[in-house]
């Protein structure tokens, strides 16, 4: 990595952030757009907790993390408070690896 | 509106702490990694400080140690942080309404961010936890890489003590109060579905990206 690299993926990264806060402002959207929007966002993050938790550089990520995000979401419906909820999860895989589980 | 004078709920201080020590351990993770790498520290340091993209910083310094161009991982990075304009178009109403804060706000944007403040609706209680994380992330993001780069091969791998599944958990806690509605669930079952079917064929960012595809299965609108 250089410096001329550095600046253009924060620039890159930079207004790709701040055009989608200063696009939805410019535009007058109609409430089925903006509805879109909103379960656009909701999607994404869907997708990414999907992602994160069953895969690692394309592959299957093995069974302790989704085991653990598995615990982690059923506290977290069953309304355990959130910092358990984080702390369970990364408990239950820590705990799996640790009995060597992958 | 400034930001900084709200008061701060004490649940979203707690949960937000939450998260951040977890940013913090990763960055930790992120700086160690980066200089094994053989990255320079100002580079490091800068990518924390001005990037601010945990997933678009690993990418980089991984596409460089294979033997890959400075071309080639910064537009993989940008690939990656392509979800960030949609996130964006989302979380406008939450971020600020004047522009100086507008600014240093959007740089403040990240997942667990986003997530964070959509969980607590949209008003002031929203705004002031967008900051909060904000702020609380980007600290914690950037002391982590300085401890990462300071302690070097001393420092453990995550893995070892479930931070990866700790993240997910904790997006998927912050998501369930919108899950309750059935088109939000259809559309995130979608989203995921086309997310992991793509993974392996996609280049890391797509498929998440892909996930906008689950909005086909939106259906009308229901409460």
């Amino acid at each position: 990595m250089n410096w001329p690299a550095v600046l253009a993926l924060a620039a890159g990264t930079y207004l790709m952030r701040l055009a989608g806060i200063v696009l939805r402002d410019r535009m007058s959207v109609p409430a089925r757009v903006e509805r879109y929007i909103d379960l656009g966002a909701t999607a994404m993050l869907v997708a990414l907790v999907a992602v994160a938790a069953l895969t690692e550089g394309g592959g299957f990520a093995g069974w302790a993390r989704p085991a653990g995000v598995a615990v982690g979401a059923f506290a977290a419906w069953r309304k355990v408070p959130f910092v358990l909820v984080v702390v369970l999860a990364a408990g239950t895989t820590a705990g799996l690896r640790f009995v060597g589980v992958p | 509106m400034r930001p900084t004078q709200r008061t701060v709920d004490r649940t979203d201080l707690k949960d937000a702490l939450a998260l951040a020590a977890a940013i913090g351990v990763i960055g930790a993770s992120f700086g160690a990694l980066s200089t094994a790498a053989g990255v320079p520290v100002a580079i490091t340091m800068g990518l924390s400080l001005i990037v601010f993209a945990g997933g678009s910083q690993f990418l980089v310094v991984a596409v460089v140690s294979a033997g890959g161009s400075a071309v080639a991982a910064v537009l993989a990075g940008l690939l990656l942080n392509g979800r960030h304009l949609p996130f964006g178009l989302a979380v406008s109403g939450i971020v600020a309404d004047r522009w100086p804060a507008r600014l240093l706000g959007a740089h403040f944007l990240i997942d667990e961010s986003v997530a964070f403040a959509r969980a607590r609706g949209s008003g002031q209680r929203a705004r002031t936890a967008y900051w909060l994380c904000g702020a609380l992330f980007y600290v914690f993001w950037n002391v982590g890489t300085v401890v990462g780069i300071v302690a070097g091969s001393a420092i453990p791998d995550p893995n070892a003590f479930g931070v990866d599944a700790a993240f997910p958990a904790g997006l998927l806690a912050l998501l369930l109060p919108a899950l309750a509605k059935a088109d939000a669930r259809r559309v995130g079952l979608g989203a995921a579905a086309v997310a992991l079917v793509a993974t392996p064929f996609l280049p890391a960012g797509l498929p998440v990206l892909a996930g906008l595809l689950g909005l086909f299965v939106a259906g009308r609108s229901e409460r």
